[in-house]
């Protein structure tokens, strides 16, 4: 389905996760984040950008690879993003939902 | 002569010794196989254990009676394998050179790596059955419980064989129910996933049957550690959920071995190609099974399928021939809902697990992503195709190692 963000129409699935991550930009990212009632700051967008940069190199994420990666801490992630973090990232960052494992 | 080593001899590398006696010529190959343990354990029935479904003797047999007697058995332990050079040191300082290795290394639980979870109640009121060990503590526990608050637990994926936590919740509810103290338990399931499985179809089916046996979902929850002393999991997020009885899923992680190796991922399982399962560090190793760092279950099943596949790809491979790219992710599980009733599932790496029959189209006699006493008995049966058909590499009939889509109802 299709979903006015920012001004713009972008193709998103039934839990609201960005469908082509080409169609996503900062603005975008903003309007999403402003949904789950956060207000990004420099901290989120260093780990929206590692999140975005792990999917474009097709590293499945999990909370544990976060928490290693050196740009937060699993607590600080927390901080971050309070509910489901990784979804919630996730989806702000324009990326498919975290896979989970089967 | 050349050498191919297996490294496990649990369920995946038992099947591959099998298999590859079979096909190889043996005045060529010798094959052999390392495992540091003496008993080979029927891992599903640790889901039965704790309920006294099954007796401990029943799950228990000596790992050579499923090695082939040209197979060649080491009983001792690995320290590392040494990839670039082609050899395995064991801890006595000896070595093995292969051509080609298998690792069959599975995966273990972990429950260091949580805070709490291995201090004064590990045991007492923190229990796990991903062991033997484990299980027959846990079958001695609820023997006297007298209830109270049951909380299911997984601490994160990926977890062997995912649908057991949920398995167990729902044989919990019929076990009390026979004992008649049902209404004292309140039983929790508590997931680090957004429901009560990963795909949509069977969390919809699993979380119906959740709600008619009245166990609450908690999703969503990342532990973060346990406090012993007020007996509650606290997530990182600060979510809390007190325990009088925790079953916890500790985090699983592949063979200390492949960390000492160097050749694995944060979590020591080893990256392959999933289609493949040829490791992607080196050409001359592949992976099976649980150890592997591939998008499949950790499961037995997956196992199965595997084997057949990989088997074709050593010969491939010995043959210098290009190779088959045909492992698709099958698995195939029996879910035990409690009181002798159980669902099917079956998927691979592109469909979910929907309804439909199983394994022939339109006929079952098993039906897929439904409760019925026939699949119960599907369960049941497997332990004895276990040790006698499965482990040594026999096909299970009808059963086909890619997914069939015939009389399966996707969307």
């Amino acid at each position: 389905m299709d979903k006015i963000i920012a001004g713009k129409t972008i193709a998103v699935n039934e839990e609201g996760y960005l469908i082509d991550f080409s169609q996503w930009d900062e603005s975008v990212g903003e309007e999403l984040a402003d949904e789950q009632n956060i207000e990004l700051s420099s901290a989120h967008w260093n780990l929206l950008h590692y999140i975005q940069d792990e999917y474009k190199k097709e590293v499945p994420l999990t909370i544990r690879k976060i928490g290693k990666s050196g740009v937060v801490d699993i607590k600080g992630f927390y901080q971050l993003f309070p509910t489901a973090p990784l979804k919630t990232a996730s989806k702000i960052a324009g990326i498919p939902k975290p896979a989970g494992c089967i | 002569m050349k050498d191919i080593v297996i490294l496990g001899a649990g369920t995946a590398g038992t099947m591959m010794a099998n298999h590859l006696q079979k096909k190889l010529n043996k005045d060529e190959w010798k094959i052999t196989i390392i495992d540091e343990r003496k008993n080979h354990y029927y891992q599903p029935g640790f889901l039965f254990l704790p309920f006294d479904l099954y007796s401990p003797e029943a799950l228990v047999q000596p790992i050579e009676k499923f090695i082939p007697r040209d197979v060649s058995f080491v009983n001792a332990s690995i320290d590392q394998i040494a990839a670039g050079e082609n050899y395995v040191r064991m801890s006595d300082g000896s070595t093995y050179y292969y051509d080609i290795l298998i690792i069959a290394t599975g995966a273990d639980i972990a429950p260091e790596e949580v805070e709490g979870m291995m201090d004064s109640e590990w045991e007492k009121s923190i229990f796990n059955f991903y062991t033997f060990e484990g299980a027959l503590a846990l079958r001695n526990k609820l023997r006297n419980w007298q209830g109270g608050h049951l909380v299911v637990h997984i601490t994160e994926m990926p977890i062997k064989c995912p649908v057991a936590p949920l398995e167990f919740a729902f044989l919990a509810d019929s076990y009390f129910k026979h004992k008649g103290i049902r209404e004292k338990v309140k039983i929790t399931y508590v997931t680090p996933l957004s429901g009560a499985f990963t795909k949509p179809q069977a969390t919809k089916a699993l979380e119906h049957l959740l709600s008619e046996k009245n166990i609450d979902i908690v999703s969503d929850f990342a532990i973060e550690r346990i406090d012993t002393d007020r007996r509650a999991i606290i997530d990182y997020g600060g979510k809390e959920v007190a325990f009088d009885l925790l079953v916890t899923t500790p985090t699983n992680k592949g063979s200390k071995v492949i960390e000492r190796s160097g050749l694995g991922d944060d979590l020591n399982y080893v990256p392959a190609n999933k289609a493949t399962l040829q490791s992607l560090g080196h050409e001359n190793i592949f992976v099976i099974g649980d150890a592997a760092a591939i998008p499949a279950s950790k499961a037995g099943s997956v196992a199965h399928f595997e084997a057949e596949i990989l088997t074709k790809n050593i010969l491939h491979y010995i043959n210098k021939e290009p190779l088959a790219e045909e492992f698709d992710g099958h698995a195939n599980c029996f879910i035990e809902t409690g009181n002798r009733r159980a669902l099917l599932i079956d998927f691979n790496y592109t469909h979910e697990p929907v309804t439909g029959t199983f394994p022939f189209p339109h006929l079952g006699p098993l039906e897929l992503l439904r409760e019925s006493h026939m699949n119960h008995l599907g369960k049941v049966a497997f332990k004895w195709i276990y040790w006698h058909m499965l482990l040594k590499g026999r096909h299970i009939p009808f059963v086909s190692t890619r997914m069939k889509e015939k009389g399966k109802h996707f969307a």
